[in-house]
Protein backbone atom coordinates (compact mmCIF):
# COMPACT_ATOMS: atom_id res chain seq x y z
CA UNK A 1 0.00 0.00 0.00
CA UNK A 2 2.58 2.54 1.12
CA UNK A 3 4.93 1.26 -1.56
CA UNK A 4 2.28 1.81 -4.19
CA UNK A 5 1.61 5.38 -3.07
CA UNK A 6 5.35 6.02 -3.06
CA UNK A 7 5.74 4.55 -6.55
CA UNK A 8 2.81 6.61 -7.83
CA UNK A 9 4.37 9.86 -6.55
CA UNK A 10 7.87 8.83 -7.57
CA UNK A 11 6.77 8.03 -11.12
CA UNK A 12 5.50 11.60 -11.51
CA UNK A 13 7.94 13.65 -9.43
CA UNK A 14 11.09 11.51 -9.35
CA UNK A 15 11.56 12.02 -5.60
CA UNK A 16 14.03 9.18 -5.04
CA UNK A 17 17.14 11.22 -5.89
CA UNK A 18 16.06 13.90 -3.41
CA UNK A 19 16.06 11.73 -0.32
CA UNK A 20 18.92 9.56 -1.59
CA UNK A 21 21.01 12.68 -1.73
CA UNK A 22 20.17 13.45 1.90
CA UNK A 23 20.03 10.03 3.51
CA UNK A 24 22.07 7.64 1.41
CA UNK A 25 25.74 8.11 2.11
CA UNK A 26 28.47 5.86 3.34
CA UNK A 27 29.64 6.11 6.91
CA UNK A 28 33.45 5.80 6.94
CA UNK A 29 34.82 2.94 9.01
CA UNK A 30 36.64 5.14 11.51
CA UNK A 31 33.40 6.89 12.58
CA UNK A 32 31.28 3.73 12.73
CA UNK A 33 30.87 2.32 16.26
CA UNK A 34 30.16 -1.09 14.74
CA UNK A 35 33.81 -1.22 13.60
CA UNK A 36 35.54 0.58 16.43
CA UNK A 37 33.43 1.00 19.53
CA UNK A 38 35.35 4.12 20.55
CA UNK A 39 33.87 5.78 17.46
CA UNK A 40 30.72 6.45 19.50
CA UNK A 41 32.23 9.86 20.19
CA UNK A 42 31.29 10.70 16.60
CA UNK A 43 27.62 10.28 17.56
CA UNK A 44 27.56 13.28 19.90
CA UNK A 45 26.65 15.76 17.17
CA UNK A 46 23.75 13.60 15.99
CA UNK A 47 22.60 13.10 19.56
CA UNK A 48 22.67 16.85 20.14
CA UNK A 49 20.42 17.25 17.11
CA UNK A 50 18.12 14.46 18.34
CA UNK A 51 17.64 16.22 21.69
CA UNK A 52 17.14 19.51 19.86
CA UNK A 53 14.27 17.89 17.97
CA UNK A 54 12.76 16.75 21.29
CA UNK A 55 13.14 20.32 22.59
CA UNK A 56 11.36 21.76 19.57
CA UNK A 57 8.50 19.25 19.77
CA UNK A 58 7.97 19.44 23.53
CA UNK A 59 8.24 23.24 23.37
CA UNK A 60 5.58 23.42 20.67
CA UNK A 61 3.24 21.37 22.81
CA UNK A 62 3.96 23.40 25.96
CA UNK A 63 2.86 26.62 24.24
CA UNK A 64 -0.62 25.09 23.94
CA UNK A 65 -1.06 25.85 27.64
CA UNK A 66 1.57 28.43 28.54
CA UNK A 67 0.83 32.18 28.66
CA UNK A 68 3.66 34.74 28.79
CA UNK A 69 1.92 37.10 31.20
CA UNK A 70 2.95 38.10 34.72
CA UNK A 71 -0.48 37.30 36.17
CA UNK A 72 -0.93 33.92 34.56
CA UNK A 73 2.47 32.52 33.56
CA UNK A 74 3.15 30.69 36.80
CA UNK A 75 -0.47 29.54 37.12
CA UNK A 76 -0.52 28.18 33.59
CA UNK A 77 2.73 26.28 34.19
CA UNK A 78 1.32 24.90 37.44
CA UNK A 79 -1.86 23.90 35.63
CA UNK A 80 -0.16 22.20 32.70
CA UNK A 81 2.17 20.33 35.02
CA UNK A 82 -0.39 19.16 37.56
CA UNK A 83 -3.78 19.10 35.86
CA UNK A 84 -3.04 18.07 32.27
CA UNK A 85 -2.36 14.43 31.43
CA UNK A 86 1.39 13.80 30.94
CA UNK A 87 2.04 17.45 31.74
CA UNK A 88 4.81 16.48 34.13
CA UNK A 89 6.40 14.33 31.42
CA UNK A 90 6.18 16.90 28.64
CA UNK A 91 7.47 19.73 30.81
CA UNK A 92 10.08 17.34 32.21
CA UNK A 93 11.30 16.54 28.70
CA UNK A 94 11.75 20.25 27.97
CA UNK A 95 13.31 20.96 31.38
CA UNK A 96 15.86 18.12 31.42
CA UNK A 97 16.40 18.22 27.67
CA UNK A 98 17.50 21.83 27.98
CA UNK A 99 20.39 20.81 30.22
CA UNK A 100 21.15 17.74 28.15
CA UNK A 101 21.46 19.77 24.94
CA UNK A 102 24.18 21.86 26.55
CA UNK A 103 25.97 18.74 27.81
CA UNK A 104 25.82 16.94 24.46
CA UNK A 105 26.85 20.06 22.59
CA UNK A 106 29.85 20.40 24.89
CA UNK A 107 30.86 16.75 24.34
CA UNK A 108 30.45 17.22 20.58
CA UNK A 109 32.69 20.29 20.75
CA UNK A 110 35.32 18.31 22.69
CA UNK A 111 35.24 15.52 20.09
CA UNK A 112 35.70 18.00 17.26
CA UNK A 113 38.52 19.67 19.19
CA UNK A 114 40.46 16.53 20.09
CA UNK A 115 40.13 14.96 16.62
CA UNK A 116 41.30 18.26 15.13
CA UNK A 117 38.24 18.30 12.88
CA UNK A 118 38.04 22.10 13.01
CA UNK A 119 41.23 22.47 10.91
CA UNK A 120 41.34 23.47 7.27
CA UNK A 121 39.06 23.15 5.30
CA UNK A 122 36.45 23.02 8.12
CA UNK A 123 37.17 26.31 9.94
CA UNK A 124 33.89 27.86 8.77
CA UNK A 125 31.88 25.01 10.20
CA UNK A 126 33.59 25.49 13.56
CA UNK A 127 32.59 29.15 13.46
CA UNK A 128 28.98 28.26 12.66
CA UNK A 129 29.13 25.74 15.51
CA UNK A 130 30.20 28.49 17.90
CA UNK A 131 27.19 30.46 16.66
CA UNK A 132 24.92 27.51 17.46
CA UNK A 133 26.52 27.33 20.91
CA UNK A 134 25.65 30.98 21.51
CA UNK A 135 22.07 30.54 20.30
CA UNK A 136 21.63 27.49 22.56
CA UNK A 137 22.91 29.42 25.58
CA UNK A 138 20.49 32.21 24.65
CA UNK A 139 17.62 29.73 24.45
CA UNK A 140 18.54 28.41 27.88
CA UNK A 141 18.74 31.92 29.34
CA UNK A 142 15.44 33.16 27.88
CA UNK A 143 13.59 29.91 28.63
CA UNK A 144 14.68 29.99 32.26
CA UNK A 145 12.54 33.06 32.99
CA UNK A 146 9.32 31.73 31.51
CA UNK A 147 7.96 29.71 34.50
CA UNK A 148 8.00 33.06 36.33
CA UNK A 149 8.90 31.76 39.77
CA UNK A 150 11.40 33.29 42.19
CA UNK A 151 14.33 31.27 40.86
CA UNK A 152 13.53 32.40 37.32
CA UNK A 153 13.18 36.03 38.36
CA UNK A 154 16.45 36.26 40.28
CA UNK A 155 18.41 34.23 37.72
CA UNK A 156 17.26 36.70 35.08
CA UNK A 157 18.10 39.63 37.34
CA UNK A 158 21.66 38.32 37.58
CA UNK A 159 21.81 37.56 33.86
CA UNK A 160 20.66 41.07 32.99
CA UNK A 161 23.27 42.57 35.35
CA UNK A 162 25.93 40.55 33.53
CA UNK A 163 24.62 41.80 30.19
CA UNK A 164 24.67 45.32 31.64
CA UNK A 165 28.35 45.02 32.51
CA UNK A 166 29.38 45.13 28.83
CA UNK A 167 31.52 48.26 28.30
CA UNK A 168 29.78 51.33 26.82
CA UNK A 169 26.63 49.64 25.44
CA UNK A 170 25.85 47.47 28.48
CA UNK A 171 22.96 49.58 29.70
CA UNK A 172 21.38 49.63 26.26
CA UNK A 173 21.61 45.84 25.94
CA UNK A 174 20.05 45.50 29.37
CA UNK A 175 17.09 47.74 28.53
CA UNK A 176 16.70 46.09 25.14
CA UNK A 177 16.41 42.68 26.81
CA UNK A 178 14.34 43.72 29.82
CA UNK A 179 12.04 46.15 28.01
CA UNK A 180 12.31 48.61 30.90
CA UNK A 181 15.11 50.52 32.60
CA UNK A 182 14.38 49.23 36.10
CA UNK A 183 11.55 46.70 36.13
CA UNK A 184 11.89 43.03 35.35
CA UNK A 185 8.24 42.38 34.69
CA UNK A 186 5.51 42.23 32.09
CA UNK A 187 7.61 43.47 29.19
CA UNK A 188 10.60 41.35 30.14
CA UNK A 189 8.47 38.23 30.14
CA UNK A 190 6.85 38.86 26.75
CA UNK A 191 10.21 39.78 25.23
CA UNK A 192 11.91 36.69 26.57
CA UNK A 193 9.03 34.57 25.33
CA UNK A 194 9.21 36.05 21.83
CA UNK A 195 12.99 35.63 21.74
CA UNK A 196 12.71 32.09 23.09
CA UNK A 197 10.07 30.77 20.69
CA UNK A 198 10.53 32.85 17.52
CA UNK A 199 13.80 34.73 17.12
CA UNK A 200 16.34 32.28 18.51
CA UNK A 201 14.75 29.16 16.97
CA UNK A 202 14.75 30.92 13.59
CA UNK A 203 18.45 31.70 14.01
CA UNK A 204 19.04 28.13 15.18
CA UNK A 205 17.40 26.61 12.09
CA UNK A 206 19.49 28.77 9.77
CA UNK A 207 22.72 27.90 11.56
CA UNK A 208 21.89 24.18 11.76
CA UNK A 209 21.13 24.13 8.04
CA UNK A 210 24.51 25.74 7.32
CA UNK A 211 26.21 23.30 9.73
CA UNK A 212 24.73 20.24 8.02
CA UNK A 213 25.16 21.46 4.44
CA UNK A 214 28.84 22.05 5.14
CA UNK A 215 29.23 18.56 6.59
CA UNK A 216 27.77 17.07 3.41
CA UNK A 217 29.94 19.28 1.20
CA UNK A 218 33.16 18.49 3.04
CA UNK A 219 32.50 15.02 4.40
CA UNK A 220 33.53 13.79 7.82
CA UNK A 221 37.17 14.47 8.70
CA UNK A 222 39.61 11.59 8.25
CA UNK A 223 40.93 9.20 10.91
CA UNK A 224 43.50 10.35 13.43
CA UNK B 1 5.73 -18.74 5.67
CA UNK B 2 8.89 -20.80 5.35
CA UNK B 3 8.79 -20.25 1.60
CA UNK B 4 9.48 -16.53 2.06
CA UNK B 5 13.07 -16.26 3.08
CA UNK B 6 13.74 -13.04 4.93
CA UNK B 7 16.93 -11.53 3.66
CA UNK B 8 19.48 -9.97 5.98
CA UNK B 9 18.61 -6.54 4.55
CA UNK B 10 14.90 -7.08 5.15
CA UNK B 11 15.48 -8.32 8.67
CA UNK B 12 17.56 -5.25 9.49
CA UNK B 13 14.97 -3.00 7.90
CA UNK B 14 12.17 -4.50 9.97
CA UNK B 15 14.04 -4.44 13.27
CA UNK B 16 15.32 -0.90 12.78
CA UNK B 17 11.88 0.35 11.74
CA UNK B 18 10.35 -1.41 14.73
CA UNK B 19 12.83 -0.08 17.27
CA UNK B 20 12.75 3.38 15.71
CA UNK B 21 8.96 3.38 15.71
CA UNK B 22 8.90 2.30 19.33
CA UNK B 23 11.24 5.13 20.31
CA UNK B 24 9.30 7.70 18.29
CA UNK B 25 6.04 6.51 19.86
CA UNK B 26 7.53 6.72 23.35
CA UNK B 27 8.53 10.29 22.59
CA UNK B 28 5.34 11.41 20.87
CA UNK B 29 2.73 9.59 22.95
CA UNK B 30 3.03 11.81 26.04
CA UNK B 31 3.00 14.95 23.89
CA UNK B 32 -0.06 13.91 21.91
CA UNK B 33 -1.95 12.83 25.03
CA UNK B 34 -0.96 16.18 26.59
CA UNK B 35 -2.35 18.05 23.59
CA UNK B 36 -5.65 16.19 23.36
CA UNK B 37 -6.31 16.39 27.11
CA UNK B 38 -9.17 18.93 26.82
CA UNK B 39 -11.12 16.48 24.66
CA UNK B 40 -10.78 13.70 27.23
CA UNK B 41 -11.32 15.69 30.43
CA UNK B 42 -14.64 14.85 32.07
CA UNK B 43 -16.78 17.76 33.13
CA UNK B 44 -18.60 17.47 36.44
CA UNK B 45 -22.35 18.09 36.47
CA UNK B 46 -23.17 21.76 37.04
CA UNK B 47 -24.63 23.13 40.26
CA UNK B 48 -27.88 25.01 40.70
CA UNK B 49 -27.25 28.75 40.68
CA UNK B 50 -29.49 31.16 42.59
CA UNK B 51 -31.14 34.09 40.81
CA UNK B 52 -33.04 37.20 41.97
CA UNK B 53 -36.20 36.11 40.16
CA UNK B 54 -39.22 35.47 42.41
CA UNK B 55 -41.05 32.46 41.08
CA UNK B 56 -44.41 33.99 42.07
CA UNK B 57 -43.80 36.93 39.74
CA UNK B 58 -43.30 34.82 36.63
CA UNK B 59 -45.98 34.95 33.97
CA UNK B 60 -46.65 33.19 30.71
CA UNK B 61 -44.50 35.77 28.93
CA UNK B 62 -40.78 34.87 28.81
CA UNK B 63 -38.55 37.24 30.81
CA UNK B 64 -34.79 37.57 30.83
CA UNK B 65 -33.27 36.13 34.04
CA UNK B 66 -29.57 36.71 34.65
CA UNK B 67 -27.55 34.38 36.79
CA UNK B 68 -23.89 34.57 37.82
CA UNK B 69 -21.49 31.83 38.74
CA UNK B 70 -17.79 31.33 39.19
CA UNK B 71 -16.32 29.83 36.05
CA UNK B 72 -13.08 27.88 36.34
CA UNK B 73 -11.27 28.05 33.03
CA UNK B 74 -8.09 26.03 33.58
CA UNK B 75 -5.86 28.48 35.54
CA UNK B 76 -8.27 31.40 35.17
CA UNK B 77 -11.22 31.88 37.52
CA UNK B 78 -13.83 34.52 36.81
CA UNK B 79 -17.41 35.47 37.56
CA UNK B 80 -19.56 34.94 34.53
CA UNK B 81 -23.09 36.21 34.01
CA UNK B 82 -25.35 34.11 31.81
CA UNK B 83 -29.00 34.47 30.91
CA UNK B 84 -32.13 32.37 30.50
CA UNK B 85 -35.61 33.03 29.08
CA UNK B 86 -38.03 32.04 31.86
CA UNK B 87 -41.82 31.73 31.82
CA UNK B 88 -44.59 29.71 33.41
CA UNK B 89 -46.40 26.95 31.61
CA UNK B 90 -49.34 26.34 33.95
CA UNK B 91 -47.57 25.65 37.25
CA UNK B 92 -44.39 24.52 35.62
CA UNK B 93 -41.45 26.91 35.32
CA UNK B 94 -39.64 26.74 31.99
CA UNK B 95 -36.15 28.19 31.50
CA UNK B 96 -34.84 28.16 27.94
CA UNK B 97 -31.25 28.70 26.92
CA UNK B 98 -30.85 31.79 24.72
CA UNK B 99 -28.17 30.11 22.62
CA UNK B 100 -29.37 29.76 19.04
CA UNK B 101 -29.05 26.22 17.71
CA UNK B 102 -27.94 27.50 14.34
CA UNK B 103 -24.53 29.01 15.10
CA UNK B 104 -24.69 30.03 18.76
CA UNK B 105 -25.83 33.66 18.72
CA UNK B 106 -28.23 34.90 21.41
CA UNK B 107 -31.95 34.79 20.69
CA UNK B 108 -34.41 37.41 21.93
CA UNK B 109 -38.10 37.08 22.82
CA UNK B 110 -40.09 38.95 20.20
CA UNK B 111 -36.77 40.15 18.84
CA UNK B 112 -38.41 40.96 15.53
CA UNK B 113 -41.52 43.14 15.11
CA UNK B 114 -42.90 40.97 12.31
CA UNK B 115 -42.81 37.81 14.39
CA UNK B 116 -44.62 38.28 17.72
CA UNK B 117 -44.76 35.44 20.25
CA UNK B 118 -41.56 33.94 18.91
CA UNK B 119 -37.89 33.80 19.78
CA UNK B 120 -35.83 35.49 17.11
CA UNK B 121 -32.13 35.29 16.34
CA UNK B 122 -30.80 38.46 14.73
CA UNK B 123 -27.76 36.84 13.13
CA UNK B 124 -29.50 34.82 10.43
CA UNK B 125 -33.18 35.34 11.22
CA UNK B 126 -33.65 32.03 13.01
CA UNK B 127 -37.04 31.68 14.69
CA UNK B 128 -38.47 29.49 17.46
CA UNK B 129 -41.89 28.96 19.02
CA UNK B 130 -42.37 29.81 22.67
CA UNK B 131 -41.56 26.24 23.76
CA UNK B 132 -38.24 26.48 21.93
CA UNK B 133 -39.28 24.53 18.85
CA UNK B 134 -37.45 25.75 15.79
CA UNK B 135 -39.64 26.97 12.95
CA UNK B 136 -39.06 25.01 9.73
CA UNK B 137 -37.64 27.08 6.90
CA UNK B 138 -35.44 29.14 9.24
CA UNK B 139 -31.77 28.27 9.80
CA UNK B 140 -31.86 26.42 13.19
CA UNK B 141 -32.00 22.63 12.94
CA UNK B 142 -33.14 21.87 16.49
CA UNK B 143 -35.09 23.31 19.44
CA UNK B 144 -33.57 25.63 22.05
CA UNK B 145 -31.93 23.87 25.00
CA UNK B 146 -33.56 23.96 28.39
CA UNK B 147 -32.18 24.61 31.89
CA UNK B 148 -33.15 22.46 34.82
CA UNK B 149 -34.87 24.66 37.41
CA UNK B 150 -35.52 24.55 41.14
CA UNK B 151 -37.25 26.82 43.62
CA UNK B 152 -35.83 27.82 47.00
CA UNK B 153 -37.38 30.36 49.38
CA UNK B 154 -39.58 31.59 46.55
CA UNK B 155 -36.58 32.33 44.34
CA UNK B 156 -35.65 30.63 41.09
CA UNK B 157 -32.54 28.45 40.82
CA UNK B 158 -31.04 27.62 37.45
CA UNK B 159 -29.30 24.30 36.94
CA UNK B 160 -27.41 22.45 34.23
CA UNK B 161 -28.50 22.73 30.62
CA UNK B 162 -30.11 19.75 28.87
CA UNK B 163 -31.82 19.09 25.52
CA UNK B 164 -35.32 20.51 25.12
CA UNK B 165 -38.00 18.30 26.71
CA UNK B 166 -41.07 20.42 25.81
CA UNK B 167 -41.14 19.88 22.07
CA UNK B 168 -43.14 16.81 21.14
CA UNK B 169 -41.95 15.11 18.02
Amino acid sequence: MLNKIYDWVDERLDITPIWRDIADHEVPEHVNPAHHFSAFVYCFGGLTFFITVIQILSGMFLTMYYVPDVENAWKSVYYLQNEVAFGEIVRGMHHWGASLVIVMMFLHTLRVFFTGSYKKPRELNWIVGVGIFGVMIGLGFTGYLLPWDMKALFATKVGLEIAGSVPFIGDMIKVLLAGDTTIIGAQTLTRFFAIHVFFLPAALFALLAAHFIMIRRQGISGPL
Amino acid sequence: MSNNRVSRRQFLNYTLTGVGGFMAAGMLMPMVRFAIDPVLQSKGAGDFVPTDQKVAELTETPVKVNFSFEQVDAWYKSDVTAMAWVYKEGDKVVALSPVCKHLGCTVGWEGDKNHPDEFFCACHAGRYHKNGENIPGTPPLGPLDEFEVEEKDGLLLIGPVRPNTLVKK
